[in-house]
């Protein structure tokens, strides 16, 4: 258990593996805008890894994370309960969403990245536009988040790969729907898995529909400092810490991204593989 | 009266004493520190060499003016209790700059001896009597003024930012410093790797500024976390200093640059160091696995010197310099290059990158170079590399590090309206007082002089304190 960092509040899964936090980050709450993020290590011998922030409350000095555990440092992180602490977390990173009122935008979030879609999605209602959702998810069971965009967007739609709720089919068929029904459309904004955004990128670039995406590089220090989340964009290199971690989808080089992320891959194997091996034994020592 | 008891004639007789180290082949494969240290004996020995000169060019040659010849006789003397103390007077963290300093260019450089009998080993005579006072625990640490009641915030816990916060605190201020990583130290921690300078002493030195009073605060990235507005305006302090470092890297912009196992030095050595990569999987931050592969690092400076024997200590088959001028432009402390070459790494010298070259992975395969002559000198007074035409050849290699240097950090200018830059995004600050355009902000070390060295940081840091306890005793600007 650490003795140090931010106390978690307030912990529950949303669905297998995705685990909702609030925890305690007064200075950072104050401070934080839809489309930021923290850095995340959970012990002393943990790496840093970045989250995004789903939501803050400057009142209480407190931040919302997401969390899908994928890998050791995210499957540590969802052992914890409110009362633990976090023993670092660092932020608010990255630039925020751009903010704007432009008509019709259309959320486009697949799995978790309905967690990172959510404040961004929220605020630009907010900000005055008609804003539709697709929520997609493999199955029902992994759906999150679904009431929350609910409570805000003028229109939701639900898909599920398996058709085990809402639509069956991938969030692309629903908004590949949407624009060949000449919805009206000015912005989309997409989260989610690297071929998900890819292909959302692939099916609006052809209308010329202003198209967002945020990020998931691997990050070191999230401060501009290391270069590791360094994504090809317009043919230049940027740094999603930085420079990001949203980007024009139209410039993204994303096959340069999908190779990058794989460049640990065998470490972070290793590294589950050995938590699962002694997962009892880490899970006390954090 | 000397208190030597040889005449100027037998103690430059005395060879100039060779630091012990671990032996190349034992050294190349772990991270322990490769210099051993001098025992009191050879101290004893390399302290005689000194002329104690009338008038000593070594501390005109030192960028703090540390009294070397002072420190030196009270080594003679066998006082190395006080000889530390008498280094503390101008340098806060002899254990330190005695290992990382290029003495060569500065006090060492200086010194009369060293065109003919090698100059005195300052540096490890430095090193020596700083560890001595480690180990006897009985670190002499300055005393406070009384309390002034006036909050200072320093923004970055570098050489700069820990130089300030310990004369601050001195004067009787209330210091907090601010860290954007999750440890104290910046270089000193994420840069200088193990080897070099062990953790542990920049961790003794930080625990004996807190022991001094002086606050820190990890995780908080002035700029984002919160702004010098906002700690001026809102958090009640008095005065900022901004010592930020030249921190972001600088790539080469040739093509294939985005390939996985292309690092820039600083992402390397961060993992590496600060995230203890070489302990993977102890530690869960990886690197990515160098053994057996060919590693190579482009630049030659500390830095680069750093990043290839860390590759080398985690196994690279083959480990090479790339450096486009010849040796004696090299910019790394002659100490590293020697030990890198002692240790196996490779130099290819007159050598430039062209472009990087990947497989269907998108993994690192091999680099394209090409040859370099030298023309006639730029405007550092080096003399230009000049690309050999028709000289290129491909080089398999699988992990390539890119360390030509760094730019400065546009955090704290970024979001902080009224304070002025130059080119390159490095802060304005008046040489003598260190104050920039904005009234109570002050900016110390790399972020203003671009990259340097960390006693030039610490001297910078120490000149800014003295403005800093100026303006926060009388509010003149």
């Amino acid at each position: 258990m650490q003795r140090t960092g931010s106390k978690i509040l307030e912990a529950r899964f949303l669905a297998p593996e995705v685990k909702w936090f609030r925890v305690e980050a007064p200075r950072i709450a104050r401070k934080q805008q839809p489309g930021q993020f923290v850095m995340v290590r959970v012990h002393d011998q943990g790496e840093r890894i970045p989250l995004t922030i789903a939501g803050s409350d400057p009142n209480e000095g407190s931040i919302t994370l997401i969390v899908q555990g994928v890998g050791k440092t995210t499957k540590l992180l969802n052992t914890l309960e409110a009362g633990d602490r976090i023993l670092d977390v660092v932020g608010p990173l990255g630039k925020p969403s751009q903010m704007e009122k432009v008509g019709t935008c259309v959320v486009v979030a697949g799995g978790v990245g309905a967690a990172i879609a959510y404040p961004t999605a929220r605020a630009l209602k907010g900000a005055g536009n008609r804003v539709v959702v697709i929520l997609g998810a493999r199955n029902r069971a992994l759906m999150i988040l679904e009431g929350e965009m609910r409570s805000f967007a003028d229109e939701l739609i639900v898909t599920t790969d398996d058709g085990s709720y809402g639509q069956q089919g991938l969030v692309t068929d629903a908004l590949r729907k949407m624009i060949g029904d000449d919805h009206k459309m000015d912005l989309v904004f997409a989260v989610g898995p690297i071929p998900m955004m890819q292909a959302v990128a692939e099916l609006t670039r052809p209308h010329g529909i202003r198209t967002v995406v945020s990020l998931n590089p691997i990050m070191v220090d999230g401060t501009g400092m290391c270069g590791g989340c360094r994504v090809v964009v317009g043919g230049k290199s940027q740094f999603a810490c930085v420079d990001g971690p949203e980007f024009d989808a139209h410039q993204v080089d994303f096959d340069a991204l999908t190779k990058r992320n794989a460049l640990y891959r065998d470490a972070e194997l290793r590294a589950l593989a050995e938590l699962l091996k002694h997962r009892c034994k880490l899970a006390e020592a954090t | 009266m000397s208190l030597h008891p040889l005449t100027p004639k037998e103690r430059t007789a005395i060879p100039r004493q060779r630091m012990p180290e671990h032996p190349p082949a034992d050294r190349a494969r772990n991270f322990n520190e490769v210099n051993l240290g001098f025992d009191s004996e050879l101290a004893q020995q390399e302290a005689l060499r000194c002329l104690a000169c009338a008038h000593p060019k070594c501390v005109e040659g030192c960028p703090v003016g540390v009294k070397v010849k002072d420190f030196i006789e009270l080594i003679l003397k066998g006082d190395y209790l006080a000889a530390a103390a008498k280094i503390r007077e101008d340098d806060v963290m002899p254990a330190i700059t005695g290992r990382v300093c290029p003495q060569e260019n500065q006090c060492e450089g200086a010194c009369v001896l060293s065109r003919k009998f090698g100059a005195v080993g300052i540096g490890y005579l430095e090193r020596f009597v700083a560890d001595y006072e480690r180990r006897s625990g009985q670190v002499a640490l300055p005393g406070r003024l009384p309390p002034t009641g006036k909050k200072v915030a320093i923004v970055g816990s570098g050489p700069a930012g820990l130089s300030a916060a310990g004369d601050l605190i001195q004067l009787g201020h209330q210091v907090t410093v601010f860290e954007a990583l999750h440890e104290i130290g910046g270089v000193l921690v994420y840069g200088i790797p193990e080897f070099r300078l062990p953790k542990q002493i920049v961790r003794e030195e930080v625990e004996n500024l807190r022991k001094m009073g002086v606050q820190f605060e990890v995780n908080v990235v002035v700029g984002k976390t919160v702004t010098v507005d906002e700690l001026l305006q809102q958090e009640g302090y008095h005065a900022v200093l901004i010592a930020t470092g030249a921190g972001l890297p600088q790539l080469l912009g040739i093509p294939g640059e985005n390939l996985c196992g292309v690092y820039s030095a600083n992402e390397f050595l961060t993992r590496v160091n600060l995230m203890k990569a070489y302990r993977f999987p102890e530690y869960d931050q990886p690197v990515y696995d160098c053994r057996n592969r060919n590693v190579a690092v482009i630049g030659g400076g500390n830095t680069a010197m750093d990043a290839i024997r860390c590759a080398l200590r985690l196994g690279a088959r083959n480990a090479s310099v790339i450096y486009r001028r010849t040796e004696a432009e090299m910019p790394a402390r002659v100490e590293e290059i020697r030990h890198a070459r002692a240790e196996g790494v490779q130099f290819l010298l007159l050598t430039n990158p062209v472009a990087f070259l990947g497989d269907e992975r998108g993994w690192l395969r091999a680099v394209r170079l090409i040859k370099m002559e030298l023309g006639t000198p730029d405007e550092s007074g080096r003399r230009r590399p000049v690309p050999i035409p028709g000289s290129e050849y491909e080089m398999p290699l699988e992990v390539a590090i890119i360390a030509v240097g760094t730019r400065s950090n546009p955090l704290v200018p970024s979001t902080t309206p009224d304070l002025k830059t130059r080119k390159g995004g490095y802060i304005e600050a008046d040489p003598e007082t260190l104050k920039t355009s904005k009234r109570g902000v002050f900016a110390a070390g790399d972020i203003v002089t671009g990259a340097a060295t960390v006693i030039l940081a610490m001297g910078a840091g120490r000149k800014a304190a003295r403005a800093m306890d100026e303006f926060l005793r009388t509010g003149q600007w």
